[in-house]
Parts: C-alpha cells; structure tokens; sequence
C-alpha cells in the first residue's frame, strides 16, 4: 500500500488558524481537508447585549478585506427587524460602496495572489519584476476602488460612516465628480485586467456545483434579491435557516454549513456570475464573451477572470450610479427601536453573507447569527481537493503541492481574517 | 532619519487592536502622537499589503512597526534595516488576509518604489486572541519602541527646536 499525505500548515505559528491534509492511498485520494477559523463566532457573542446601532460598526470589525460585507449585511437585516425600508439614493450610494469593495477585494486577490499561478511565480514579488506595468495597473486599480471606501465609509477600512437607515452624512453631487473621473480610468484598467487574464492557460476541471447567489430582476446582486440555485432554490432570507444548516467538524472549530436537503454548495463569484449573466452591464457581458467565458462557469481556476469582469462591472456599476446620483433629502431613514427577528443575506466579494439577529425591544440585540463565505464554500473547496488531486499524482511533491494551494486559493479563502503580524523565520544557526 | 532629504518621512504603525498584541506597533504609532516633528508623517493601518505599499509611495524614509511571532520571548523587540535585506519571513499566500507587510516591502523594491531608508520593528507577541488586550510583555516593548523610534527620528531634538 502506497500512502501519500500532502500536508501544509501554512499557519504553523498560529495554532488552529488554517491548514489543509490530503491523504492518498494507493492512487486513490482518501480524504481532503481543510481548517479555518473563524472570527465571526467571537463577534456573535461581542453583539448580545449590544444596541442595534452598534452592528454596522462592530462587523465592520470582522474582516479588513471586506468590512462593507459585514456593515451591508447587518444594516440590512437590522431594518428587516425594525420594519424599515431604504430606497432610492440612500440605496444607491450603498450599491456604490460595495462597488469599491468588489474593486478592492477582487483586483487584490486577481493580481497579487492568484495571476502568479498562472504566469509561473512563486508570488505577487517574482512577478512584479517581470511585469511591473501590470503589477502598477492592479496596485492604482485598487487604489480607485479604496477611493470609494475613503469618501463613503469615512474611511477606507472599517469605515464608519454607515448606518442603520442609511449614512450619517452622504455626499453632493460635486464630491462625488472626482470619483467619476477615477472609475473612468478605472473602467479602462479593469478592461485590461479581464484580457490580461483571459491570457492565461487554465486546467480544464470543471465540477457540477449547486451554485447560489442572490439575484434580483433588475440587477448584478449586491444587497438584495432572493437566494436562488442552479437546483431550484428560490427563497427569502428569512428562509434560510430552513434550507440551510451549519454543523461543527471535529478537526476544525469553525462551522460547515451545506444544504439540508443536497449537501455541499457553491457562493462567490461563479455562482453569481452563473445565476446573474443577464443582470450584468452591456459592457461588462461582452468583455466576458470576449475572455471566452459561457454565460455558466464552473471551472474554478477561470474564477480570475469572473473576479476581472465583476471588477469591471462594478466600475461601470460606480460610473452609472455617480451619474444619476441626486443626494437625498436626509442622510439616514428615522428609526424606533422594537423588538423582532431581522436576516438578511448581501454578496461579499466571497460570495452570500448572510445574518440574522434577534432585537428586544429596546432596540438591544438578544441573539446575533453571522454566517460568512468562506464556510459556506468548505465543503466545495475540500471536494475540489478530492476531486482533482488523482490527477497530480505523478507530480513531484513541491509541485502537488503547490497545485494544491492553487487550488484552495481559487476561492480566495478568508482564513486568518484580520491578523496582520509578521510570521518571521529566524535563523538561530 | 530624520535627515533623509526634502522626501516625506512616514512612521507608520501596523496591526488590528482587536486582536490582542497584533495591535503593538498600532500602540506605538499612537503613543507617539503629538510627539514628532510635524514634518514627520505618522500613519496606522491594518497590514493589508497595498494598502502599506501605497504610504511608502513617495517616501524618502520609513520606520514601520508591526507585531511579530518567531518564537521569542514575548516583547522582544526585532529591528531590521529593511533597505538592506528582506525581512526573514517564509513565503506565503493562500488568502488576500496573509498578505502583509513582508510583500508589502518586497513588493516596493520589485517595483523601485521602497524608500531609500526603511526600518522594521517588530515587537513579539504572546496573545493574538480576539478581543484581548495587549499583553504586559508586549505593552513594555511598546513604550521601550517608542522612546527608541524618537531617537532614530531625533524626534526629541526637534521637538524642542520647533518650541523655541
């Protein structure tokens, strides 16, 4: 019997916070896992007891990659419970937010994480000194969308100027013209960015995923819609939980969640890509036949070019809302606290995010449930590992190796979520 | 380095408070607020790579202090002179959310971008807990970086200058 383990601890130093095993035995891969954690659980329990103004401020806390995720999702579902509604510009300029998020979050991972793949570097580093211009491309792109961040949120992470109801202070249109002349720069280079990946060799693994994304009759989801599936689901938020379970593994402390009746699902970027072609811009659909993508896309390792082309759709989604955009008459709807039960679920660059809280009614949260992405997503990204592996086997092991993190990383996992100290390795020789 | 030319000067303390001692260079950046030349640019952020590269652009000099785990005791205090050499971190990058300051700096000299004097701190932490606070080993450290900061920025010299 030929027993292989292909093992990385890449946290080694931090117990606990994300590694992957797969073990093969006589050619046959016999298990895949993946470990995460997950900060999410400590932010539930930091909420009870909390008033629900507090939401959008404490779950911006959770992740410094996407904390307009977490604040769209909490205010969200917060106005569900309070029996509020937030419409027309308040609306648009948080449609705008998350456009800078998408561009931020998915231009970060396209060119410093996942295009080394494919061009042959270890890294982000390697190849900057090869492709420097397109390394200073992705570096200003990002920059444009932390622009949006900047003058939103207040401040480009965790930003603070969103609130239950809508904003505490919302832009003119004169402040906002600056930020048109950047998108339309950005819109160039996003442009560029989805030929520039569409460039590359891809292996040709598709899987059948059940893939689910939010989707609305009018538009690229971002906060609303149902939560629909390439298998039939169609559903409410507040249905989630009857569709949806998440149970605890005993090799990891975070929580798997699967569909109670089906099993293993897909969120992020190929599932609503999938589910949402017709929604997408005029230009954004072309750039994406262009690339030679379907109007489907279930290979993985394309996910850098459905990332290129959300990019680009969220320029062009900025460049149309800043346009049209006449500010409201109050920066934020007027709200009475009560008691009630409020979810809601918004498409972090990651894929659905979904929450729920429980108010009483002086407006204080008594439960608070924080559902992210990427343990959504365990479950595919494990039978990916599984699936594919088989086919590396002849590989030497640097190699699998590295095909597995590829692998993993073509979901952009948020494993580690908002520890930024240096791992250092000293030689004491 | 407070006589590094015409350029700007950033000092920038990187880390989450949130997380217990991951917050240390934060500390710092904040202790020595209201405490440097105003020339002197003082910053914090997250650790995001980009967001790093994107301060130093433009910068003639850079004093950069982050948390650190590699073994030590806890509030050890690391300096390296980041101009010379890499910082001594093994490759990594799976998720955007290990993408720190090591690329960051790698990332500035790939692209001719890093300043041409840049200094690392890195104070080592014991707890990295959620939540916690910063431990009293690493809270040491921060005031023995801080008061070794002001003097690799003659921050004190100038202090008095400027009141004069």
């Amino acid at each position: 019997m030929v027993r292989k383990t292909i093992k990385v601890n890449y946290l080694a130093r931090v117990e606990g916070e994300g590694a992957f095993k797969v073990v093969v035995r006589d050619g046959v891969v016999e298990s895949a896992e993946l470990s995460i954690f997950e900060p999410p659980r400590f932010f539930e329990a930091l909420l009870r007891g909390r008033a629900y103004s507090e939401a959008p401020d404490i779950t911006a806390r959770i992740c410094g990659i996407c904390p307009v995720a977490y604040q769209m999702s909490s205010v969200h579902a917060m106005e569900q419970a309070l029996g509020v509604q937030v419409t027309g510009p308040l609306r648009d300029l948080r449609r705008l937010l998350y456009c800078g998020e998408w561009i931020e979050s998915h231009t970060l991972h396209v060119y410093m994480l996942h295009a080394p793949d494919f061009l042959g570097y270890e890294g982000a580093i390697d190849m900057a000194r090869d492709h420097g211009d397109a390394v200073r491309r992705g570096l200003a792109l990002k920059k444009a969308g932390n622009e949006i961040l900047t003058l939103l949120g207040g401040r480009e992470i965790h930003p603070i100027n969103v609130r239950v109801g809508g904003f505490y202070r919302v832009p003119t249109r004169r402040e906002l013209q600056p930020l048109a002349e950047k998108m339309k720069w950005a819109r160039d280079a996003a442009l560029e960015t989805v030929r520039w990946v569409a460039s590359f060799d891809f292996p040709d693994n598709e899987r059948d995923y059940e893939l689910v994304a939010l989707s609305h009759p009018d538009e690229y989801p971002f906060n609303e819609g149902r939560i629909v599936s390439n298998r039939g689901l169609d559903i409410t938020s507040d249905a989630y939980d009857l569709h949806f379970e998440e149970s605890h593994v005993e090799r990891s402390t975070a929580l798997h969640s699967r569909l109670r009746e089906r099993g293993a699902y897909l969120v992020g970027p190929l599932a609503r890509y999938s589910l949402n072609f017709s929604r997408l811009s005029p230009m954004a659909q072309q750039a994406a036949r262009e690339a030679g993508l379907g109007i489907v896309c279930a290979n993985p390792y394309r996910s850098i070019i459905v990332r290129a082309v959300e990019a680009l759709y969220a320029c062009d989604e900025a460049l149309r809302i800043i346009d049209a955009y006449q500010p409201p008459d109050q920066p934020a709807v007027q709200i009475e606290p009560r008691a009630g039960v409020g979810c809601a679920a918004t498409e972090a660059p990651r894929g659905l995010l979904y929450h729920r809280y429980r108010l009483e009614a002086d407006g204080s949260i008594a439960e608070a449930r924080i559902v992210p992405p990427t343990s959504q997503n365990q479950a595919s990204i494990e039978a990916d590992l599984a699936s594919f592996v088989g086919q590396w086997l002849d590989l030497p092991d640097d190699q699998l190796r590295h095909r597995c993190e590829q692998t993993v990383r073509n979901y952009d996992p948020c494993i580690s979520c908002s520890t930024h100290f240096l791992r250092l390795e000293l030689d004491r020789g | 380095m407070g006589e590094a030319g015409a350029g700007r000067v950033l000092v920038l303390g990187v880390g989450n408070p949130g997380r217990g001692d991951d917050g240390a260079g934060r500390a710092v950046a904040q202790a020595l607020r209201g405490a440097l030349p105003r020339a002197i640019e003082l910053a914090e952020c997250e650790g995001e790579a980009t967001g790093i590269l994107a301060r130093l652009e433009n910068a003639s000099a850079a004093l950069i202090i982050d948390a650190c785990a590699s073994g030590a005791p806890a509030g050890t205090v690391h300096r390296f002179d980041v101009s010379q050499a890499p910082l001594p971190q093994a490759a990594f990058g799976v998720s955007t959310h290990g993408f720190g300051l090591h690329e960051a700096i790698e990332l500035a000299r790939a692209l001719g971008q890093l300043p041409a004097r840049c200094v690392v701190y890195a104070i080592e932490g014991a707890n990295f807990e959620t939540g916690a606070p910063l431990s009293p080993a690493a809270a040491a450290a921060v005031r023995e970086v801080v008061r070794w900061v002001s003097v690799e920025l003659g921050g004190e010299d100038r202090k008095e200058q400027a009141h004069a």
